[in-house]
């Protein structure tokens, strides 16, 4: 029997999916020139200016020197595997970024297009367990290249991102019993209404913070591609457009953390002070994805101002501060988060 | 014993407090000393809209000089060739006409001069050897070449414009030359 499916749904959905990878990976490519400018800029020198006006073409002569480099592939027995790590590490970077509310709803052709892809009720556990996955491609990736240094910068790789992730979640759980839903829309809902999530959860907002760093494999903690250390780690063995699918998936998870971040703390499309209902829908939608925007270009200017301050953590460092230090602090915040929020349920006397 | 300066810091050894084991000051702190740079002027210099400023008695390319007439100044008597280092010029030396006295100076003139460039490692010493003040290194680079055979430069090339059928031209090749004091 036929389902009866609505062409319209179809089609807007798929504009959505084509409209948000687009999007992920213009800002990704952009984000690597931004890389580049910002160190720059940091470090008493310009960045590229040479490439097209003020340098804006430089990501486009990077992406084609990467495809006109020679493809090498060792000689060794799992050439799929080794196809298929950075293919891996691209999709789940590009998947995450699914659920994300990107926007408010706009009204087209006597529709309320929402503008998210899947509006699913577990929303941030769905971005949970794609990250998740992102670590199989780094192992595989190590692992395929037959080469005893790459493993070595996998494991270490794969290592770093389990325990962090583990705080990450546990600093979650006490933002999820502050906004009681898991769905990314209807936090942003609450936060128009209410206040940002960053007010109720400073300490959970660092501890993610830190996290997102380890995850994304940023400095202080990116001793997995160690430029000095290891020779570039697990994708030494890569060229061409693999290697560049590894660099690239590293900048959309920045992206994707960085969207994530701001969704959940600092209310994702909202525009502060401002109450939306007066003005008209679209306008409004298309200024909450702006100021989304501005939030991400915010948190990705952190993230390579703290890059270039800070030097990097040593293996062992890294593990004490993910275990010994940052997973009894994200319980503490747990218990007290659940403490009050009890207290406020019971209408704040014991 | 007594200490010479007084700077000289006593190492501090007291375990850190706990704001210190925090790392969050000292990496905010360091955050803050790098957003400050992004304030400070940049030093780059925008080649090749701007060059950057060199001094008069900068060694760069060569220059063969004329005198005031506009006639060469350059004998052929080979002194440069023998004091360069790295044996980079080489010459043919060749008889004035009687109707050449416009164009050289003494009777003996060099017909065929070369200075291969990727020899040359611009010490200035064939400037030095010259009695006639005829060759003298200007202020500009060796410009860049695909091949190798375009780096010997000849005489034409390196011969300064002449002071009066060209004059615009020999005011700025002349440049800000700095002349050695010589016997002559």
């Amino acid at each position: 029997m036929l389902l009866a499916i609505d062409m319209a749904l179809i089609i807007e959905k798929l504009v959505l999916i084509v409209i948000v990878v687009m999007a992920s990976l213009v800002i990704a490519m952009y984000t690597t020139f931004a890389e580049r400018k910002v160190a720059a800029i940091l470090q008493d020198r310009r960045g590229p200016n040479r490439a097209g006006p003020f340098g804006l073409l430089q990501p486009l002569a990077d992406g084609l020197k990467l495809f006109f480099k020679e493809e090498i592939i060792p000689n060794f027995s799992s050439k799929a595997l080794f196809i298929i790590g950075p293919g891996l590490a691209m999709l789940t970077a590009i998947m995450a970024g699914a659920v994300v509310p990107w926007g408010d709803k706009v009204h087209f052709f006597d529709r309320d297009i929402a503008l998210q892809i899947a509006d699913v009720n577990v929303g941030i556990l769905y971005v949970f367990a794609v990250v998740s996955m992102g670590v199989y491609g780094i192992m595989i990736g190590g692992w395929a290249s037959n080469n005893k240094y790459s493993l070595m910068g996998a494991l270490r790789a794969a290592s770093q991102i389990i325990s962090y992730e583990l705080a990450m979640g546990i600093s979650l759980i006490a933002l999820l019993m502050v906004t009681g839903t898991l769905s990314l829309k209807e936090m942003v809902l609450d936060q128009q209404t209410g206040y940002w999530n960053i007010v109720y959860q400073p300490l959970g907002f660092l501890i993610f913070l830190i996290c997102a760093f380890a995850e994304c494999n940023r400095t202080p903690f990116d001793l997995a591609e160690a430029e000095n250390e290891l020779v570039g780690g697990y994708h030494v063995e890569y060229s061409s457009m693999k290697l560049g699918f590894y660099l690239f998936a590293e900048y959309i998870n920045m992206f994707i953390s960085s969207v994530i971040m701001a969704t959940l703390f600092f209310g994702g499309y909202d525009i502060p002070f401002l109450n939306e209902a007066n003005y008209d829908q679209n306008w409004m939608a298309l200024f909450g994805v702006l100021m989304l925007m501005a939030k991400v270009v915010g948190f990705i200017f952190l993230f390579m101002w703290v890059r270039w301050t800070i030097p990097r953590f040593r293996y062992d460092q890294l593990m004490h501060l993910g275990w010994r230090v940052l997973i009894p602090l994200a319980l503490f915040n747990m218990l007290l988060t659940g403490a009050l929020v009890l207290l406020k349920q019971n209408g704040w006397h014991f | 014993m007594n200490a010479l300066t007084n700077r000289a810091k006593q190492v501090d050894r007291r375990k850190m407090n706990f704001l210190e084991r925090l790392y969050l000051v000292a990496i905010f702190k360091g955050m803050m000393i790098t957003f400050s740079h992004i304030f400070k002027k940049k030093p780059t210099i925008n080649y090749p809209e701007k060059t950057r400023p060199f001094s008069p008695v900068f060694r760069g390319l060569h220059i063969l000089n004329r005198d005031e007439e506009g006639r060469e100044n350059c004998t052929a008597c080979g002194l440069c060739a023998v004091a360069c280092p790295a044996e980079a010029i080489t010459m043919e030396a060749a008889e004035r006409q009687p109707d050449e006295e416009n164009l050289y100076r003494e009777e003996k003139y060099a017909a065929k001069y070369e200075i291969n460039m990727l020899r040359c490692i611009f010490c200035g010493l064939c400037e030095e050897a010259c009695p006639k003040d005829a060759i003298y290194l200007s202020e500009t680079f060796a410009p860049s070449d695909y091949q190798r055979k375009q780096f010997i430069y000849k005489k034409e090339e390196l011969l300064i414009p002449h002071p009066i059928e060209k004059p615009e031209e020999y005011k700025k090749a002349l440049g800000n030359r700095v002349k050695r004091e010589t016997a002559n």
